[in-house]
């Protein structure tokens, strides 16, 4: 339990929610990270706005990180970022595993029409039956990945 | 000029983006062995169970709730000229088969999109690799699935 952290947690999920508000209001966009930058390929059909948010994310979260440094990984006094491979009695290099993953999220979340964000934040946010099918089953599946893996 | 490059809404992605990518970082959903931690459920009865993750998902959705009433109320966003919601509404077996793909992926990782495009921040060791299975398998699953819009036109047809 020495890791949880409430406070942070609650903040930084209505920071969340704030944006997801912003880009809804402001341009009736569902902030789904998943759909934003999986349109940026082609058939892509607005790109510059995407664009735009991804680029604003990443400095958003540098300028949070040497706003409250040390507050968890990354930037300055924090711990840091690190990717997290596979069991290491199963013998699979890191990279391959990172691969398999990637993988399966960019896909799985294209055919799916939504990840955390899209379908977890805004769709239970809209009461979208589609997105609590689908938040009920990556949840379930998550948890049962890491009950095989562990945590390394 | 189409609506979505005009200064006002790029101005909003912007500041959309800066909040989100803030959240990622105070919330601490940016590490992925947080994430894991929270998925790790068998760490429950011994006490080691860190349920961070759901105070971050639920403060998220009650913002959110909160914003898509007022919405409800209004014809059309700020700067566009409708709410662009889904429409598409059948529990399809896309739907189902992209979630449990999905579930494998993030369970492996503990990374989901988001997080993953805000630790570009921090590039920690294999992230570019990661980013780019990510965008290949997004790209691979938009060759054969229609998007949500486009399943929509389909049965609509």
């Amino acid at each position: 339990m020495d890791s949880f952290s409430p406070i942070p947690a609650l903040l930084g999920g209505a920071l969340i929610g704030l944006a997801s508000a912003v880009l809804w209001l402001g341009n009736g966009r569902i902030a789904g990270i998943s759909g934003i930058f999986g349109q940026l390929l082609p058939p892509a059909r607005t790109v510059v706005w995407r664009i735009v948010f991804l680029l604003a994310l990443v400095l958003g979260t540098l300028a949070a990180a040497w706003l409250f440094p040390g507050l968890g990984v990354g930037g300055p006094g924090g711990r840091p970022a690190e990717l997290v491979g596979a069991p290491a009695a199963w013998g699979i290099p890191t990279p391959v595993w990172l691969v398999i993953a990637g993988l399966l999220t960019g896909f799985g979340t294209k055919i799916g029409n939504g990840c955390t964000s899209g379908h977890g934040v805004c769709g239970i946010a809209r009461l979208s039956l589609r997105s609590f099918v689908a938040v009920g089953i990556f949840f379930s599946v998550a948890i049962v990945t890491v009950a095989v893996t562990g945590v390394v | 000029m189409s609506q979505t490059t005009r200064l006002p809404y790029l101005a909003t992605a912007a500041l959309s983006g800066l909040l989100f990518g803030a959240g990622l970082y105070v919330s601490q959903m940016v590490d992925p062995l947080k994430v894991l931690r929270f998925l790790d459920f068998g760490a429950i009865p011994a006490g080691g169970w860190d349920p961070s993750l759901a105070f971050v998902i639920v403060a998220a959705i009650g913002v959110m709730f909160v914003a898509v009433r007022i919405g409800r109320k209004q014809k059309a966003p700020l700067f566009d000229l409708a709410f662009n919601e889904p429409e598409f509404k059948r529990i399809d077996s896309p739907l189902v088969v992209g979630a449990v793909l999905f579930g494998i992926g993030w369970g492996m990782s503990g990374i989901c999109p988001g997080p993953a495009l805000s630790l570009i921040a921090f590039w920690p060791p294999d992230l570019l690799i990661f980013l780019v299975a990510l965008f290949a398998g997004s790209y691979a699953g938009g060759m054969i699935i229609p998007s949500g819009r486009d399943r929509r036109m389909a049965v609509a047809r």
